[in-house]
């Protein structure tokens, strides 16, 4: 049996699904062990105990942070509740630090294997283009949770640690008991995590354009710092409601009382769009192009 | 580039068959047509929903105003969204810093959670705000801003202003609880009720037609000014044709364009709001300014809703000229030299000057302030005269007070 008739046959015949979570799992460890990875993840671990240690060392006077409404969002409620530290984590990560993290994983996803020369083992597999594409973008969605809930963890941790914890006001100035409290912080981290789907769709539509990592990545991150300030400037205000970054504060809806649901649903539908069309952009290119490394 | 760019890279390509050029090409017409799918849904749905306005029994104007009148909506929940177009330079945080120094010299008060100063943001652009009431003693309004919320709760006696910015609390106890309003104007109910006000034989008032506001069905009362020299275009109020509560309200100005004024809700309930929604105590950590004279909260409440000339009364008792559409308010700043607008204010007075336009008449020399609505004349004399009249019309007033 010729090379072409393996993958002819891969191709045509479904492999067993547990194939596909075995290359899910393979891919998986292969992204958390990178060391870059590691380091990414490590710098957002830090962001947190650094807020956190700088709240708690100005207000230590029993003075007030950020009385005139500057700095991140909620940054004033540390001090009122630990939990706040998690929401101005977020805050403070999600404009940049999460997705410049989450644009290196989804650049690197299929042009780092092509730079490697390691992309065509991956398709003598019988895995077939698409199902390789589906994983890499499964892993690069793993990892937007991942690097959400290490932000979130080491958030909670510090907040517990360096503040009171209990009830809390929400900024509607209504109060809500622990158990609440937690549900809603896990709601605001999922959020956060299907915030970044859109610009992990678009890392990956990079990724099938080049066959070098570190050009995806650069694109990836450069474009979402170009949408960024689009998204700043007042004069194409009809263009923003359709950028990917547009609503990805509006997580903090979640902290009201009742919660503000528009914002959040303009959200996770623009996020599903941009994934629906580069996604589909990604497999386009993808199954057509030449892999010749 | 990699080190297995080789000559068997031709034959990994034929490897995978790969397809021919035009179904290569077919493939992007995938992601081609769900940008395709997402635009027509974004451009259709709403226009679907739009769609038919209900059919409800004919109703004469008359009717429609005392519908109004009697509706008695005690419990609501609702999203209001307010839009200010006033046609204002855009100045950004200088603008802020003018009026919140402006404001803070009048009340010698800087918490940033007293409500006169935070509902001066509503007098541009666009804003969401949350409203809840539970009979005349418990109201809440709440202004909603990116990742924070400014809260206005009146609760029995109690009026608790919170900025969750700033961590700030502002309470003030309200005088005479229960008939006087404690909150300021911000529902579609209250600007209609002010348009109501001056509704005499200088007006036209019709109902024009039938709408959907909010999934609710409603009625449209147009109110046009019959006098020329007035600014207003026309005001229309879309009234809920079941409890007659206003649901929006729209002041489109004579120049044409989109609308200087507009508050509808998007959302409206008529169930009973939680009770916990108007439970209010300061957080731990927050800083509590405490209102030092309780006479004032009523006094805010008036000058708030004296309508559309009420925002421009000032300290020294301001008189009326005229009636119906074209009155101005007009009052003395006592500062000779009016407006610092020449060479005497230095950098700022020369840019107030810029914003304006000279005039002269026979009250002497002054500057105007235009705007989409409101015109405002200040005399090199320290007189000011505002209005939402045309600019000869405010001359002429200004003449005429002479």
């Amino acid at each position: 049996m010729s090379r072409a008739d393996v993958l002819r046959t891969g191709a045509g015949r479904r492999p067993h699904p547990l194939w596909s979570l075995g290359l899910l799992r393979s891919e998986l460890l292969t992204t958390v062990r990178r060391w870059r990875t590691l380091a990414l993840l490590g710098v957002l671990a830090a962001v947190p105990v650094l807020v956190g240690i700088a709240v708690r060392i100005e207000t230590r006077g029993g003075g007030t942070v950020g009385g005139n409404g500057e700095g991140p969002a909620f940054i004033t409620q540390i001090t009122n509740n630990g939990l706040f530290l998690v929401f101005t984590a977020l805050a403070a990560t999600l404009p940049f630090f999460l997705p410049m993290a989450v644009g290196v994983v989804a650049g690197d996803a299929i042009a780092g294997e092509a730079g490697a020369g390691t992309l065509r083992y991956l398709l003598v597999a019988p895995a077939g283009r698409t199902r390789l594409l589906l994983v890499k973008y499964a892993t690069v969605l793993a990892f937007c949770l991942l690097a959400t809930l290490v932000v979130t963890v080491s958030a909670l941790l510090v907040g517990a640690l360096l503040f009171p914890m209990g009830e809390l006001t929400t900024i509607s100035g209504t109060r809500i008991g622990l158990a609440e409290e937690l549900g809603r912080a896990l709601l605001i981290a999922l959020v956060v995590a299907a915030s970044l789907v859109g610009v992990a769709a678009l890392g990956l539509f990079v990724s099938t354009l080049t066959n070098s990592g570190i050009a995806a990545m650069a694109t990836t991150v450069g474009l979402l710092i170009t949408v960024q300030i689009v998204d700043q400037i007042p004069q194409l205000h009809a263009l923003q409601p359709y950028l990917f970054p547009h609503y990805w504060l509006s997580f903090a809806d979640l902290m009201r009382d009742p919660v503000y649901w528009d914002d959040l649903m303009n959200n996770l539908g623009l996020q599903a769009l941009y994934a629906a069309v580069f996604g589909s952009a990604a497999w386009a290119r993808f199954t057509a192009k030449d892999i010749n490394a | 580039m990699a080190p297995y760019e080789s000559d068997d890279a031709v034959g990994s390509a034929q490897d995978e068959n790969p397809p021919s050029g035009r179904r290569k090409a077919a493939r992007y017409a995938v992601p081609v047509a769900v940008v395709g799918v997402a635009a027509a849904t974004i451009g259709l749905v709403p226009a679907l929903a739009d769609s038919g306005d209900p059919d409800l029994p004919k109703i004469s104007a008359q009717q429609l105003i005392n519908k109004i009148a009697k509706s008695d909506v005690q419990q609501l929940s609702g999203t209001v969204k307010v839009t200010t177009d006033l046609g204002l330079p855009d100045l950004g945080g200088l603008e802020k810093g003018l009026l919140s120094g402006a404001d803070r010299g009048g009340s010698g008060d800087d918490s940033a959670a007293d409500p006169q100063a935070k509902l001066t943001e509503l007098a541009s652009g666009t804003h969401t705000l949350r409203v809840a009431a539970d009979g005349p003693d418990r109201q809440k309004l709440s202004l909603l801003e990116s990742g924070a919320e400014y809260s206005l709760i009146h609760d029995g006696k109690d009026v608790w202003g919170y900025d969750s910015k700033s961590n700030q609390v502002h309470h003030s106890t309200a005088a005479g609880s229960g008939k006087e309003r404690a909150e300021p104007p911000a529902t579609p109910k209250d600007f209609a009720d002010e348009a109501l006000k001056s509704v005499d034989d200088t007006t036209s008032v019709t109902v024009d037609g039938t709408a959907h506001v909010a999934g609710r069905d409603a009625y449209k009362l147009l109110i046009q000014p019959r006098q020329s020299g007035t600014t207003v275009g026309a005001i229309s109020i879309a009234v809920d044709a079941k409890t007659g509560l206003p649901l929006k309200f729209t002041l489109t100005p004579k120049s044409g364009g989109a609308a200087v004024f507009d508050a509808g809700f998007t959302q409206v309930s008529f169930a009973r709001p939680a009770a916990s929604t108007f439970d209010f105590t300061p957080p731990k950590g927050a800083k509590v300014t405490e209102e030092k004279d309780a006479a004032r909260a009523p006094e805010h409440t008036r000058e708030h809703g004296g309508g559309l000339a009420g925002g421009l009364e000032g300290k020294g008792g301001p008189k009326v000229l005229g009636k119906g559409w074209t009155s101005v308010a007009t009052f003395d700043t006592g500062a000779k030299g009016g407006l610092p607008t020449g060479s005497r204010g230095g950098d700022l007075g020369g840019f107030l000057g810029s914003l304006g336009e000279k005039v002269t008449g026979k009250f002497g020399k002054g500057t105007v302030f235009s705007t989409r609505l409101v015109n405002a004349l200040i005399t090199d004399d320290g007189k000011v005269y505002a209005g939402a009249v045309t600019k000869d019309a405010l001359v002429k007033a200004a003449d005429a007070g002479k």
